[in-house]
Formats: C-alpha cells, structure tokens, sequence
C-alpha cells in the first residue's frame, strides 16, 4: 500500500514539476512582443528579415515547429525556436494571426 | 533506502501542489480581467533609449488609460548599437539618429527633451534640470551606463576628450572616427577593453574586425590592438576564426592583436596627452587611443540608491522593480539582469517585461509569466557576420536563467553573408520598435 502511494506520488509530482517549470505560460502576446526587435513592429520587417504579421497561425507555427527540429534550414530561428514548446509557439502565432487584418 | 513518506509530509506535498495548481489556473483569468483601474495612473520613463522608448511605448500599446512621459535628456536619440558601422564610414552618423515624433504623435506619450537630476522615491516625484517636477505612480528608469573615471589611472572625463571611449553614441564616436581618418599609414589604433560586466559583450572585438577591415583598405601597414583586462571574450571563437579568414590573426602580418589580461594585457594607467597605455609590465604607444573604461551604472541610479555595492541595480527580473526602492524599476544595461546579456536587444525585452507588469501592478492584477530574448549581431566585415540567439525564463529555482537546449552563437560554418544582411534589418526593425 505504500509503496503504490509513492508510486503515485512520484507521477503526481512528476507531472507537477513539469508545471511548475511552465508555471505560468507566457501569453501569446509576451511571447510575440519578443519577436518585434528583429521582426519589426507588429512583426512588419522593414529589410531582409521576412515580415510575420502576414502568415496564417498554422503556416507560423509550421515554420516554428520545423525550425525547433531543425526540418527547416535557418540562420538564428534554429536557435530560438529551441526555446519553445509546442503549446507557446502555437500561442504566439495565434497572436500574430490575429493582428491580420 | 526508505520509500515511505508519512502523513505529514503527505499533507505538505498535497498543499504544495493546490498551490501550483491555483498559480497555473489563476495566471490566464487574472490576464484577461480589464477593470480599467489604472485610469489616469502616472508612469515616467527616464531615458530615452532602447530601454525607455520600449517601455514607454508598450505601456500605452497595453493600456492607453495610463499617462506616460518619457524624460529622454535629448532632442533626439544617437544608437551605440551600429555605432561601429559609421565609424568606418559604412554608414552616415544621421544613421544612427532617430527622432522622437511618433511616440508622441502615435502613442499620446508626453516627450520631455530633458535631463532629470532628482529622483524622490518617498514622495513619488521627479525634479528635471529646468526645475520643473514630475509625480508619478511607478517610474522606469533605463539610464544605461556610467563609468568609473579614474579607475584606470590617468583617465577621466577629460582625457575621453583625447582618447575617447566612445561607448556613448555621438560627439564620442564622431571623435574617435575623426582620429581613426587622421591615422597615417603604420600607425597602431588601441583598444583597451573592460573587465565584465560592461556594455555590448562583443562590442569592442566587433570595434576591432571592422577598424581592421578598414585599416585593410586604406592603411595596410596599420594594426589594432586589444588590450584587454579578460581572458576571454564574448563569441571569441568565432570572431578568432574570421579574424585567420579576413585579417591573418595570428600570423606575422596579422591586422589585430589581442592582449588577454594574463599575458599583460590589463591596462591599469593611460597617459593621454601622449596616448600610451601602460600595463603591469609594459607600455604601448597608440596613435589612436580607445579606451573603453570599466563601467557602473548611469548616475541617476546610482543617485537615487538603486546600486548595491557592484555599482549595477538588483531587480526582481519578474516586474524588473528596483530591490532598492519601491515603485521605481529599472531596465536595460544598468541592471543586473541575471543571465541576459547587458546588450540593445535585451532592454528591449527586459522593458516589455517590465513594461507588462507595471500595466498588471496599476490595474491590481497578478504579475503574468515573464519570458525574454536576446539576439545580437556582430559584423567582422560588412559582408560577414555572426550572432548570439538565446530565450530565456524564469527556471524552477525562480531565476532568470537561459532555456537549456535553446540559443547560441552562429554555427562555425554559419551562413556569414547573410547574417551580415540580417544584422542591418536587425538595426532596421529594432529602431522601427521603439521609433515608429
């Protein structure tokens, strides 16, 4: 019996950890403001980097997703996407598509 | 090994984890309340750079119902970020400038063009050169740096006249561009680099590619040398590498030299009439005379008590509020940022944040989960260029730490060309950030 209890106790706290380290997920907007300084206002470039206000949030968070697994060829968006996971970067593209007008 | 875990460690754990449980449902509903309590809630932003402009300008994009002035001591805003480029005339020093016109125009923030001289934490008030006051409810400071004059000896707020830092953008960088064009041909352009922490990390090695890059072009028989008080440096290895490709480093013809502190390369005086730096054991006549000074904090925090005994200002990186004073936070280079890099991107980010939280403190809302980025280019040539991407988050142990897995510098066989084209969009947008 009490060893089931830890047994349990160690999945509940496993997937507590888990939490605790996302504790609070970053809205999509905190997520997406840390795109601007590269990107441009609202995610409008003004030289080569691409815009991203002008993407669907699936094609965004495609693009995010095969960055992270290195699918897609990048200079530093390898790099960054690494810091993500799923759900946030599903979360900032939402944010990004709801600035289209 | 025991695996039995009593009732009362039982209970501990079970609260434990209610608590988790409210902080991860309460975070999202606490975001999404809007009760317009901040209506009419004063914030002042001291500084006008990519600290304070961000700051400001979010405040108004988050929540137009807050008052916002922003004291930026200047007409318009000169960028250190990209200063290395004009001094090789790889762009015209108007580049740099930027004017101040659309933060009032487009987001109603109130531009004071002047320098404040007195913060009053108790009383909630700012004093500005012209005597005029500023109350406020939360204040923000991006002061940047300041440096510690004298801490090399010899070399002083005077003596930046003859031998500039230009670690400040403007007349410092029109100076040290002046000197570098006077330079004959065989001369030798020193660089004396700080010790950590200072502004820009790659700053002065990225100072030394591009001088080298144009000494290459113009005066061949010229060098760079860094004497540095560090080891090592920030991207060293692949600024070493480009430096073999495009500057013969290490070979006897080699355009730059670097000086690491432990082979005497820490400069402890300058004479700067005759511009010779002097180590421990040496001296080096320069016939164009950088010396980047270590550095502190920008005077009006330290003024204001925001320092502790490093000279830089203990924040919570969750609000990016003063440890030192209540309702003041600072943001930018003058903090102590944990793991971000003292850099023009991390301000930015760090004034999101902070920009954020102060909207959720005046509408009596929970602080939201803060997440941050930093990424920055160096050229070694205008046509080659590297980076250093990271995100970082508050970790399990509630520090600001870097994601692990994530970020870095440039691969060795990165793509070079591009970055470099990257790095000018880079400046494009980040000025469009906080200008437009």
């Amino acid at each position: 019996m009490v060893r089931k209890v830890f047994i349990a106790m160690c999945f509940i706290s496993m997937s507590l950890f888990g939490q605790l380290v996302h504790a609070g997920t970053p809205t999509g907007q905190m997520l997406a403001y840390t795109c601007a300084g590269c990107h441009g206002n609202n995610g409008v470039s003004k030289g080569a980097i691409p815009s991203i206000n002008n993407l669907s949030a699936e094609q965004m968070a495609q693009a995010m997703l095969d960055y992270k697994s290195e699918k897609r060829p990048g200079t530093v968006m390898n790099r960054i996407a690494k810091g993500y996971t799923e759900e946030e970067i599903k979360a900032m593209a939402d944010y990004f598509a709801s600035l289209k007008k | 090994m025991k695996t039995r875990i009593d009732r009362r460690e039982f209970i501990k754990f079970a609260g434990a984890a209610g608590a988790v449980a409210g902080i991860t449902l309460s975070l999202p509903a606490c975001a999404q309340t809007k009760n317009g309590g901040a209506a009419g809630a004063k914030v002042v932003v001291i500084g006008g750079g990519y600290g304070g402009t961000i700051a400001a300008k979010y405040i108004r994009m988050m929540d137009p119902s807050i008052d916002v002035t922003l004291v930026t001591g200047e007409k318009t805003f000169t960028s250190c970020p990209m200063s290395n480029w004009v001094l090789v005339n790889m762009h015209e020093f108007e580049w740099l400038t930027h004017s101040y016109d659309k933060l009032a125009a487009n987001y109603g923030i109130t531009v004071i063009p002047e320098t404040a001289t007195k913060i009053d934490p108790e009383g909630r008030k700012i004093t500005l050169k012209s005597g005029n006051t500023l109350p406020y409810d939360r204040a923000i400071l991006s002061p940047g740096i300041g440096f510690k004059w004298g801490a090399i000896e010899g070399y002083d707020e005077e003596a930046a006249e003859l031998c500039p830092h230009a670690w400040q953008a403007g007349p410092q960088t029109k100076l040290l561009h002046q000197q570098l064009e006077a330079m004959p041909d065989g001369g030798k352009f020193i660089i004396v680099a700080p010790p950590d922490p200072f502004r820009c990390p790659p700053g002065p090695y990225e100072r030394a590619s591009l001088v080298a890059h144009y000494l290459k072009a113009n005066k061949p028989k010229s060098k760079v040398i860094i004497l540095d008080a560090k080891d090592k440096f920030s991207k060293q290895e692949l600024f070493v590498s480009g430096w073999q490709k495009l500057y013969g480093y290490e070979t006897d013809n080699s355009l730059i030299e670097w000086v690491a502190g432990s082979s005497d390369g820490k400069v402890v005086e300058v004479d700067p009439q005759r511009k010779i730096a002097v180590t421990e054991f040496d001296e080096h006549q320069a016939d164009v005379l950088n010396v980047i000074p270590p550095q502190k904090a920008g005077a009006i925090a330290e003024a204001t008590g925001l320092t502790d005994d490093t000279g830089w200002c203990p924040v919570d990186h969750k609000t990016w509020e003063s440890k030192m004073q209540p309702n003041i936070h600072v943001v930018g280079d003058a903090t102590i940022p944990g793991s971000l890099p003292k850099s023009g991107y991390a301000a930015n980010s760090e004034a999101k944040v902070c920009a954020a939280a102060v909207v959720d403190l005046l509408n009596g809302r929970e602080v939201g989960e803060p997440t941050w980025v930093n990424t920055c280019y160096s050229l070694l040539a205008p046509d080659y260029g590297i980076s250093v991407a990271m995100v970082y988050r508050i970790d399990a142990d509630g520090q600001l730490n870097s994601v692990e897995g994530a970020g870095g510098v440039s691969p060795k066989d990165g793509n070079s060309a591009a970055e470099a084209i990257y790095a000018e969009s880079w400046y494009s947008n980040i000025v469009d950030d906080m200008f437009a």
